[in-house]
């Protein structure tokens, strides 16, 4: 029992955190390239920014002594999405439209997503440098430990408030996402356009809002993936530069231009990460009592060794791409 | 005056123009069809009208409106609408989704024309929560059509309508137009079975060149020997 | 057009004269040499961007690659490593290598014996656990043995050209794979792949300690050419030694890049090339010509690789030390891109020309950022605004910005750069 507690501290909520985080960043990615065509690289920048936006304003809020229940970072949340949408906004404005208006090709936008990438990443370095920062400075880092003694085990099981707080917020997030797609009419017609541009253009539909409309749910996300990834660990100028491979594995490994595809992907690549690095030595140790001598166990018995943690990302993107290049949800392949 | 009425329309994609000076009028109660050879510029006749390629030339009047250049957007709450040729339908979408989709740019309830298209095609009201993608040929075709009258239009343009569909299918379609026509639609569509549709177009044009050639009701233009020899094959 | 591009290279040149005078001679001929070297490598990307529309987003790991090449073939030999058990257990762990792939192939073969379908897979992907399993069990050992009693296996003491040459061999094999398995598919799937590999690349370089030592750096790497010592110990005094060391070296690197650029200029001049642009500016009818599209790509993607493992090569050997942890995409992999655009894709002078002065232009921006920032701190001091903070490490920062902002801006205004491709009128 024991065994299996660890096993649940260590990957089931790992798991459920990264990937959460993950597939918010990769519904940006997947909606984006359903409308607009393109791989948009600049949206680690956007989490990224968003991150820094939202500690801006729990700083803030701390300062002018506002005292919430929950983390500060959560608190202020829901103003930094909207922040971020603004910012995912401008980004298309200023950079985006004006060579879509030229009529560029998609990969165009692309390397343009690149430079904005480089932009965004060199204002928050010359404003915040290349340190650390933690949301948690301030405030505690509330952790809950439920006693498992009753069902046999030795260790408790440890969630911390943030993680919590991270798996309903993007429950939450995901089902309004549904719900937007399914039953509303801007909703429809964003699936519309990402299935069919020119049909959706002569049915009448309002390109130009709904390609508003995908970078405001883009940059939201995006906001608040970057925000809850920051929570969870801290709050640094690459924090989402670093995991762009993962995140853009899980939207092609869903799908390109499936939101749902994307939240699958998210997960998936999630756990198989939390699981490819879990230390089963510690699950499988009282093997040793029943194995010979030359068979014992090592001490670290990970499937790949921690530092080696993005491959698993880019070995199941590659296996995606040779068995099934459309992804699991059947997008774009070409 | 006309529902629609284009006059010597020159235009094409940047390069040199596909049109060359098109001539057609339509009334809501006339069917016109435009025939021709291919390259004549009869597709591209339709979506010069729908905003779709540049307009350098000519006028275009909706409605004794002058519509030239206006991007389908500003089109459709006019009253105009178009199917296009292929890739009709939303593929991934219910065929009831694909419906409301025509009826994005109105803001008023839409229940009754649903329910019209529905009696209209009554093999839809059964598949309503079906992805249009399953649908087979012709009834992606009728999917279309729904789509495109969703937006009560008075004019509704039709590129190939039967294209690629079985003969069965292609009186079924054709049929189906006359009923719509017959509502108080006006219709304007391009058409490869030439003889077939100008056999119940009130208004005949035939193109070549991007250019009129030919223009009548559609029996004279069946009955001009010429006509038949150079566009009807014989 | 040919106007532009001299007018274009003299004001490079009286650039390079400036600099010059300013930074002093040492300073600016270590410069020429990295830029012949990068020139290399945007050479590398112009073939497989400018030419071929690939899109390569992992130069840095390519470059890695040539770095490690360089360093095995030509760093001294560790008798160390050679007179401990570490070369026989390495041999095992190739033994268990070769043992687990040749799981792999029979599992996939296993279709022969009536294995089908769902079975085929599950025993493929077994057969693969297994594999991996039976080659970690010997390399894992071997690697901490290795650590432990030798450092790390050395090198082979060949001469560094030979290097410059196999880092161009694994770069190529690194692209085959790649390319063999994105190509066909959407060009962007080949950006987000090229990442991928080349952060791996990141993290097997830093970490395989046994074999490149790592974040420990292997110093000093020798030259292909006379050091400055060795001239030095000429009698030559310390300054000319210094330049004439440097002068030999660009000369060898020269002559690389001239034999390159004749091949690669002949080739795309010819049916070849022609093929190229057809298949990039139109892929369908290409295809539909009976091209096969796909493997002109792969041959593309893969020269490409070549030059940017050799020019990684190039600069590793000059530096004289392998240190991983100093790779950045941001310096390695978009600077590049950067070069390539500003310069012209598709045009080999165009690409070489905004190699040299991003450059140098990357180089010099460095101190004029402090100074920029200094002035400016100097006078929101004087007005009692407080002077800047850190300035010596948010002036660096302030460089990604401007990298990103030539991308865009080059991308808006000037999308074919500043010695474009000449188009060809063919047909």
């Amino acid at each position: 029992m024991t065994e299996l507690i660890f096993f649940i501290n260590q990957v089931v909520i790992a798991g459920a955190v990264l990937g959460s985080i993950y597939a918010l960043g990769a519904i940006g990615i997947t909606l984006i390239f359903g409308i607009l065509r393109f791989a948009h690289f600049a949206h680690s920048e956007l989490m990224t920014g968003g991150a820094f936006m939202a500690f801006l304003l729990a700083s803030l809020f701390a300062a002018w002594g506002v005292h919430a229940p929950i983390p500060m970072g959560f608190v202020v949340l829901p103003l930094a999405m909207v922040l971020g949408a603004i910012f995912a906004l401008g980004i298309d404005k200023g950079f985006y439209a004006p060579l879509r208006k030229r009529g560029a090709k998609p990969v165009t936008l692309l390397i343009a997503s690149i430079g904005v990438t480089l932009m965004i990443q060199g204002l928050i370095r010359l404003f915040f440098g290349s340190g650390s920062y933690s949301f948690f400075e301030n405030e505690p880092k509330d952790v809950f430990r439920f006693d498992m003694s009753a069902l046999g085990s030795t260790r408790p099981l440890v969630i911390t408030e943030p993680q919590i707080l991270m798996i309903v917020v993007t429950a939450i997030a995901v089902i309004a996402l549904h719900f937007f797609l399914t039953r509303s009419r801007l909703g429809k017609a964003m699936r519309a356009m990402a299935d069919n541009a020119d049909l959706a253009q002569v049915s009448g539909i309002n390109t130009a809002l709904v390609v508003r409309v995908t970078w405001i749910i883009a940059g939201a996300l995006a906001c608040m993936a970057g925000t809850m990834l920051a929570l969870d660990v801290t709050l640094k100028p690459d924090l989402a530069f670093n995991i762009i491979l993962p995140i853009f594995a899980a939207a092609i490994v869903g799908g390109l231009g499936q939101a749902y595809g994307a939240i699958a992907g998210g997960l998936l690549i999630g756990f198989a990460e939390t699981l490819a690095v879990f230390n089963w030595s510690m699950v499988l140790k009282p093997l040793n009592t029943v194995l010979p001598e030359w068979l014992q166990l090592p001490q670290t018995l990970a499937l790949v060794p921690t530092e080696y943690k993005l491959t698993v990302a880019f070995v199941i993107l590659v296996v995606t791409l040779l068995v099934r290049p459309t992804g699991i949800f059947k997008g774009a392949s070409s | 005056m006309a529902l629609i009425e284009l006059k010597h329309v020159v235009g094409g994609y940047g390069g040199a123009p596909i049109l060359n000076g098109v001539d057609i009028a339509i009334e809501q109660s006339d069917i016109g069809v435009i025939v021709g050879p291919n390259g004549a510029g009869k597709s591209t006749t339709l979506k010069a009208i729908f905003g779709l390629l540049k307009v350098t030339g000519g006028t275009i009047e909706f409605n004794g409106e002058s519509v030239a250049n206006s991007l389908p957007d500003k089109l459709v709450p006019k009253g105009l609408s178009f199917v296009p040729q292929e890739k009709n339908v939303f593929t991934s979408m219910t065929v009831e989704e694909n419906l409301e989709m025509g009826a994005f740019t109105r803001k008023d309830d839409f229940s009754d024309t649903m329910t019209w298209v529905y009696e209209m095609f009554p093999v839809l009201a059964e598949k309503r929560r079906q992805p249009a993608g399953e649908l087979s040929g012709g009834q992606r075709q009728m999917v279309a059509m729904g789509r495109a009258l969703m937006s009560k239009p008075k004019l509704l343009m039709l590129d190939e309508p039967s294209a690629g569909l079985s003969p069965r299918y292609v009186i079924e379609i054709f049929e189906t137009i006359v009923r719509v026509n017959k509502e108080g639609v006006g219709i304007l569509m391009v058409e490869q079975n030439a003889r077939q549709a100008l056999a119940f177009a009130s208004k005949g044009f035939v193109l070549a060149g991007g250019q009129n050639r030919f223009t009548g009701t559609g029996a004279e233009l069946i009955a001009d020997p010429e006509v038949a020899k150079s566009f009807l094959g014989g | 057009m040919i106007r532009r591009s001299l007018t274009l290279f003299a004001g490079l040149f009286v650039l390079i004269l400036v600099i010059g005078w300013f930074m002093g001679v040492p300073f600016t001929s270590s410069r020429l040499v990295e830029a012949a070297a990068y020139s290399l490598i945007a050479m590398g990307l112009n073939i497989q961007w400018g030419y071929g529309g690939l899109f390569n987003f992992g130069i840095m790991g390519f470059m890695m690659l040539g770095g490690v090449a360089v360093t095995f073939i030509s760093y001294p030999v560790n008798p160390q490593f050679w007179g401990s058990d570490g070369p026989w257990m390495l041999g095992r762990a190739l033994i268990a290598f070769g043992a687990g792939a040749l799981l792999v192939i029979a599992a996939r073969q296993s279709h022969r014996i009536g294995i089908r379908g769902g079975w085929k897979m599950a025993l493929t992907v077994l057969a693969w656990f297994i594999g991996y399993c039976v080659y970690r069990s010997q390399i894992d050992p071997a690697a901490a043995y290795i650590e432990a009693n030798a450092g790390f296996v050395g090198g082979l003491g060949a001469h560094p050209v030979l290097g410059w040459l196999f880092g161009g061999v694994l770069a190529a094999g690194v692209a085959y794979i790649v390319g063999k398995i994105c190509l066909g598919l959407r060009t962007d799937y080949l950006a987000i792949a090229t990442i991928g590999i080349s952060e791996i690349i990141r993290a097997l370089v830093k970490n395989m300690d046994w074999l490149t030592r790592g974040t420990l750096t292997v110093s000093p790497i020798p030259w292909p050419t006379p050091l400055p010592q060795d001239y030095q110990a000429g009698g030559m005094d310390a300054q000319t030694a210094l330049l004439s060391a440097r002068g030999g070296f660009l000369l060898l690197v020269l002559v690389i890049f001239a034999v390159a650029m004749f091949l690669i200029s002949r080739a795309y001049a010819g049916p070849w090339g022609r093929m190229m642009r057809a298949i990039r500016d139109n892929h369908i009818s290409a295809a539909s010509m009976g091209k096969n599209v796909t493997a002109r790509q792969l041959e593309i993607f893969v020269f490409g690789s070549v030059l940017m493992g050799i020019g990684g090569a190039i600069l590793v050997s000059f530096v004289q030390i392998n240190d991983p942890s100093s790779y950045q995409p941001i310096n390695h992999t978009f600077l590049i891109w950067v070069m390539v655009i500003v310069g012209g894709a598709g045009n080999n002078w165009g690409a070489v020309f905004g190699a040299v002065l991003i450059w140098l232009v990357w180089i010099i921006s460095d101190p004029l950022a402090q100074l920029l920032f200094g002035t400016i701190s100097h006078w929101s001091g004087q007005i009692g605004w407080g002077e800047i903070p850190d300035i010596q490490s948010r002036a660096s920062q302030m460089r990604i910005f401007v990298l990103g902002a030539v991308i865009t801006i080059a991308l808006r205004f000037a999308p074919r750069g500043l010695i474009p491709e000449v188009v060809r009128r063919e047909g």
